[in-house]
């Protein structure tokens, strides 16, 4: 048994909420430039241009890629053998939250209540905690923030068995097409696929906090996540839905056991500043 | 060709006329600050039948919920957000004189329509940057309802701030045309 103390936490979520915001992943910023060499259109480039431009400028400053430093999604995969000493994991995991979103200038986007009041919680909790049993004896923390021009245009799709491969490429098509310029293209797009409403949506999210140049283990998977690509770019959104061929820098896609009548496809975008941040304690 | 302008806030209807989807501005003067929490608070003070915190004839509503500034610094980043949930509120705010809306993401066939009809205009800047963007603005100081904390309405000034006409007033949209040639599904 290994202990790890809450404030440790505290201080590792803080931290990481800082650097998410402001510095762009490596698999982000290699995607950009790969973009800006193939981008067709004049404006396209151009765009891409200002967008590495603005990821040095944030982390040369240490300020926001992006001003919509969104809600803080975590994935904590806590390992059995871990004892956390000193209070409650998530309480410590929300204290890093309002510790990083306050030290570091960070955008507070969190209302307390959805419909009647939508009060600013004033510290950008509560996270969104995804937490995960594993073997060992560590703690995973990876933080994505998420901003809401890309998830608002996210979309679930109850499909059926018969509707097969075919059904979800145009499934994850229309959802791109109709999200337009809204999302901040070139985005890097997470397909879930199968499980039930609610696993659908956690793995298209998983998907989208994954690495940009990251591919699915299983080559099936894999090579769908290709044909995804290739079909997305061909809508012509290009960057910030100005016109162009580079609509997503990549679609990750992950996948998990469903029901016999059943496939569901949950569509998560993220925009181009794909941001994420990991630490293992 | 897309042409380049530099324009001057307010904006007259004249020099509105001379702007196409597609042309690229650099904005300079005062911009107003407003996202969705603001838009409903000014559309309801319309409904009391009291007047908006300013005068909208000729000006801009950038959509925008910046970051905290950092000590020494007018702003923090400052990117646009989705214009589409201000479709609702944007309409009577035209009608009322406001020019030009600087946002990013399409825009209803009502606001089309608006923008046309009441001779308007809609910039894109370009969403994700933020921090790049952050540097043309100077100065930024809430007007009204601070305790929306980054929905509060705020002045700004702005030198040189960089945008693209989207929709102009004959009707032309980049998003629509803008697509077309990379277009094959």
């Amino acid at each position: 048994m290994r202990e790890i103390s809450v404030e440790l936490i505290r201080d590792t979520v803080a931290r990481l909420a800082m650097e998410a915001c402001c510095r762009l992943p490596k698999s982000t910023l290699d995607a950009m430039r790969r973009a800006r060499e193939s981008e067709l259109s004049p404006t396209g480039r151009d765009v891409l241009d200002q967008l590495i431009e603005n990821a040095g400028i944030a982390a040369s400053e240490n300020v926001p890629i992006c001003q919509d430093t969104g809600l803080a999604v975590v994935f904590a995969d806590i390992g059995q053998d871990v004892h956390i000493t000193g209070g409650l994991f998530e309480d410590a995991v929300n204290d890093g939250i309002a510790k990083g979103y306050t030290e570091g200038y960070l955008r507070k986007s969190s209302v307390a209540e959805p419909l009647f009041e939508r009060k600013n919680t004033g510290d950008n909790t509560p996270a969104i905690i995804h937490i995960r049993l594993v073997e060992g004896d560590r703690i995973t923390l990876r933080l994505a923030p998420k901003g809401a021009g890309s998830e608002n245009k996210g979309a679930l799709h109850m499909l059926v068995p018969a509707d097969g491969i075919e059904g979800v490429k145009k499934a994850v098509v229309e959802t791109v097409r109709h999200a337009g310029a809204s999302p901040c293209p070139p985005m890097v797009i997470g397909v879930g696929i199968g499980g039930n409403m609610e696993t659908a949506c956690l793995c298209a999210k998983k998907a989208c906090a994954r690495d940009a140049d990251s591919r699915n283990p299983d080559p099936r998977y894999a090579k769908l996540e290709d044909e995804l690509l290739e079909l997305v770019n061909r809508l012509g959104t290009g960057p910030a839905g100005l016109g162009g061929s580079v609509t997503a820098f990549k679609v990750n896609v992950e996948f998990c056991a469903t029901h016999i009548a059943s496939l569901p496809v949950a569509v998560n975008i993220n925009c181009n500043a794909a941001r994420h941040a990991e630490a293992v304690l | 060709m897309p042409a380049t302008h530099h324009l001057t806030t307010p904006l007259s209807r004249d020099i509105i006329r001379t702007l196409h989807a597609g042309d690229l501005v650099f904005i300079t003067g005062t911009v107003y600050a407003a996202r969705d929490a603001a838009h409903k608070r000014m559309i309801e003070a319309l409904d009391r039948g009291e007047s908006l915190p300013f005068d909208p004839v000729g000006q801009i509503i950038y959509y925008v919920g910046p970051t905290p500034a950092k000590p020494g610094k007018p702003i923090g980043s400052a990117g646009p957000t989705t214009s589409g949930r201000m479709d609702a509120y944007a309409p009577r705010l035209m009608e009322l004189g406001l020019a030009g809306m600087i946002g990013k993401g399409n825009r209803s066939k009502t606001v089309m329509d608006a923008i046309r009809n009441n001779v308007c205009v809609y910039f894109a800047a370009t969403g994700g940057a933020a921090a790049l963007i952050s540097r043309c603005i100077t100065s930024y100081t809430v007007l009204a309802w601070p305790e929306l904390g980054p929905e509060a309405l705020a002045v700004m000034t702005v030198e040189n701030f960089p945008a693209t006409v989207v929709a102009d007033c004959y009707g032309g949209d980049l998003y629509e045309e803008g697509k077309k040639p990379y277009q094959s599904i």
